[in-house]
């Protein structure tokens, strides 16, 4: 066949691939936003909290804190009443540490709300820098797929770029090593003012599975609070990208 | 019945010499030209800060062997990189964790920054190169595309490249350790996150290790689906892993056609288990979401769509010419090279190396199915490309043939026995970059006394410093794409 045909069955096999509506996809089967039933467990069972990898559960009165969770299923299975269960909701992003927490009674997580300042500063477009800090390469994999042909964040003016210098915000993944400690800062440093940090996935929000290890420095996030919050172990992409929406105020996402 | 890639031993009955011996046992391995496929040290029992057991994993003509070498304070143990260079990772990693030293070793530093080297990552022994014209470039280590963090240092003369130096150690987070303490319930999710990207190979590994430990016998049927879900994990990592290589030499229709694709696979896998990546699919003993008709007209009608695209990409790809001119001759790693280094998985394949433990030891599913074994002689970026496309054609085809032949899952998953106390259990997986390996000893009462973890990148980020070694700067990122190796997977 003629090279060019043959490029062109390439293009036609590919269709169209972008997410339509980023707000109202349909991801099959994801793991996402829990429910929390509001039947009170029974007297002193503490079968979740027994199991959950991260201490993500506290009970009397039962929170679910997102920013720990690794979306494991374990307490859903453990659980003799089914007091949680995942759905396949992917808004998970909070503008606060605190408003990842859900709590018995509060159907869902609060909207994100949009930024003013940032808003003010940036517009529609924000140019990200990642920094993976002891990422296990399954958030960097994800963000990175938030512009990719599926979800493809640029038709928003969201980029991830290449030089800090030219970043408006970093995009934290990892739980932020002793070892990379000093980079992250340098690099956070680099980015001209106004500038601001994300921080995506349980292990840059809360330390995650890594939460106890002795060999983490998390002073940046002492130093630096995050503008938003996106939780998920990995975050699915449109969790990241909804999110962001979010932030700059996008009213849809449709394009 | 322990599978294949598994070797469950009491402590006491494993082999045990001085270092002289164990040192000669493995030079007799060496120059036999057997697969040592691991040498790592656990603390003594009973002397914590006295010198190291080290234990040696090799696969013998019937399978996997173990011996261990007891040293005494004093001892020495001369270095067998000079003659072995295959073993510099492993004495340098011994060497970093229990201050062992290997009189005699060319290149003693650091592997990962751990223990007594944290935080020093400014202290790295770079080597110089001498002269009035060369030059130094350092990169890293963060970089340009949303990559995990490693530092490299060229020392070029021009534009050519003499010797690449990888200073890693950014990502370590301590997993040995954390492994060592977690009560082994809350393990799974942990050992998900060593390197995200292979979460399958290590959940599968960690599992086999602790299911023998446990005296559970496998199934089938569960052994089937893990099957699944690693060759999943595959064909998914290596559409990453040629796209991004069809991105760095601007080949447009294979960067969005190879993305789009990974995305038609992970998405299959999270509406078999949640998750994107596989994780939370697998448990000791246990498979954790049902495999039945529907999910295998799942597998059967997105697979085949996959592949149909696929055919028609790869044809493409294969044919341009500036995607040739790119990858041929670029980044080659010789046969015999790869084979001193110790090279293993997919990019040994790319070398000529037969090395691939769904062959070599095949265990559960591949015992039935045989997994054809791929191989490309010239060892070159062309060649770790081509390894890749092939083994995604195979593992389709085999995917194809195995839900056509899934044996029944059984109901209950069975009942975990506390594992057996003074005993270790050394598990492999050959997951898409390579062997994956969990070593977990126990204590007299049964409880985790050490869990020693390696991945493949451990062994093949040398092959990376070889293979630019006479290239041209620039063509860098596609050598480094080409191994695609794991930062964390070698930091833990
Ligand atoms: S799903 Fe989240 S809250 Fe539940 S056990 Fe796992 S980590 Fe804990």
């Amino acid at each position: 066949m003629i090279p060019i045909l043959e490029a062109l069955q390439v293009r036609s096999s590919q269709g169209r691939q972008f997410v339509p509506d980023v707000r109202a996809a349909n991801p099959v089967g994801f793991r996402g936003l829990p429910v929390i039933d509001m039947n009170p467990c029974a007297d002193g069972c503490t079968a979740c909290v027994d199991d959950c990898p991260t201490n993500a559960i506290r009970l009397t009165p039962f929170a679910l804190d997102l920013g720990s969770c690794v979306f494991c299923d374990q307490c859903a299975r453990v659980c003799p009443q089914q007091k949680v269960k995942f759905t396949g909701g992917y808004r998970m992003a909070a503008r606060t540490r605190d408003g990842l927490v859900m709590k018995e009674g509060v159907a869902t997580l609060s909207a994100v709300e949009a930024s003013d300042r940032i808003r003010q500063m940036f517009g529609r477009s924000l140019k990200l820098r990642s920094v993976s800090a002891g990422g296990c390469n399954g958030c960097e994999l994800e963000i990175n797929a938030t512009t990719n042909v599926n979800f493809d964040a640029g038709r928003y003016g969201i980029d991830i770029v290449a030089s800090p210098r030219h970043a408006d915000g970093l995009i934290l993944s990892g739980p932020i090593t002793v070892n990379m400690a000093a980079a992250l800062e340098l690099c956070y440093a680099g980015m001209p003012d106004p500038k601001f940090v994300i921080a995506v996935g349980s292990c840059a929000i809360s330390g995650g599975v890594f939460e106890h290890s002795s060999v983490l420095d998390r002073s940046f996030l002492g130093r630096f609070t995050p503008e938003l919050y996106v939780a998920g172990c990995p975050p699915h992409p449109l969790a990241i990208v909804n999110g962001l929406l979010d932030l700059i105020g996008h009213a849809d996402g449709k394009w | 019945m322990v599978p294949r890639t598994v070797l469950l031993r009491a402590n006491d009955e494993i082999e045990t010499l001085n270092y002289s011996g164990f040192r000669d046992r493995l030079a007799s391995h060496l120059a036999d030209g057997r697969r040592v496929l691991s040498c790592f040290g656990t603390p003594q029992t009973e002397a914590p800060t006295g010198p190291p057991v080290l234990h040696a994993i090799v696969l013998g003509l019937t399978g996997l062997e173990q011996f261990c070498g007891r040293g005494t304070p004093g001892d020495e143990f001369p270095s067998l990189s000079a003659l072995y260079p295959q073993m510099h990772c492993f004495e340098r990693e011994i060497h970093e964790q229990f201050g062992l030293s290997f009189p005699g070793h060319p290149w003693l530093k650091p592997i990962r920054y751990e223990g007594r080297n944290l935080g020093r990552m400014d202290d790295y022994p770079f080597y110089q190169l001498a002269g009035k014209e060369v030059h130094e470039v350092g990169v890293g280590p963060i970089h340009a595309g949303v990559i995990e963090p490693g530092h490299f240092r060229f020392m070029c003369y021009g534009e050519t490249v003499h010797h690449l130096e990888i200073q890693l150690g950014y990502q370590h987070r301590g997993v040995e350790t954390l492994l060592t303490k977690t009560p082994p319930r809350k393990l799974p999710p942990l050992v998900e996150s060593i390197a995200g990207d292979t979460a399958v190979p290590n959940v599968v590994a960690f599992c086999r290790a602790w299911e023998s430990l446990c005296g559970v016998p496998t199934r089938p049927g569960v052994e089937a689906v893990r099957g699944i879900a690693i060759e999943l994990e595959r064909i998914a990592m290596h559409l990453v892993g040629v796209g991004g290589l069809a991105t760095d030499v601007a080949f447009l229709p294979g960067s969005s056609t190879y993305g789009r694709l990974r995305t038609a696979i992970i998405n299959l896998s999270m509406r078999l288990c949640g998750s994107r990546f596989g994780r939370s699919w697998f448990r000791p003993g246990e498979l954790r979401y049902p495999f039945g008709p529907k999910e295998k007209d799942d597998v059967r009608a997105t697979l085949q769509l996959v592949r149909r695209d696929l055919a028609l990409i790869n044809d493409l790809f294969g044919k341009s010419q500036s995607v040739r001119h790119r990858l041929e001759t670029t980044g080659t790693v010789p046969t015999a090279l790869a084979r001193d280094i110790g090279m293993v998985g997919m990019a040994a394949r790319a070398s000529g190396l037969t090395c691939d433990l769904r062959n070599e030891l095949p265990a559960g599913v591949y015992q039935q199915h045989a997994m054809p074994l791929v191989t490309e002689p010239a060892g070159d970026c062309q060649a770790r490309a081509v390894v890749r496309l092939r083994e995604m054609d195979e593992s389709l085809s085999w995917l194809l043939r195995v839900i056509e032949d899934l044996p029944d899952v059984g109901a209950d998953p069975p009942a975990l026995l506390k594992p057996r106390a003074n005993s270790t259990a050394v598990s492999f997986e050959e997951g898409w970059r390579g062997e994956v390996m969990h070593a977990i000893r126990t204590d007299a009462q049964g409880q985790i006394a050490h869990y020693k973890v390696q991945d493949p990148s451990l062994r093949n980020w040398f092959g990376l410093a070889q293979a630019v070694r006479d290239n041209a700067i620039y063509d860098f990122p596609i050598c480094n794409k080409s191994f695609d190796l794991s930062y964390c997977g070698n930091d833990l």
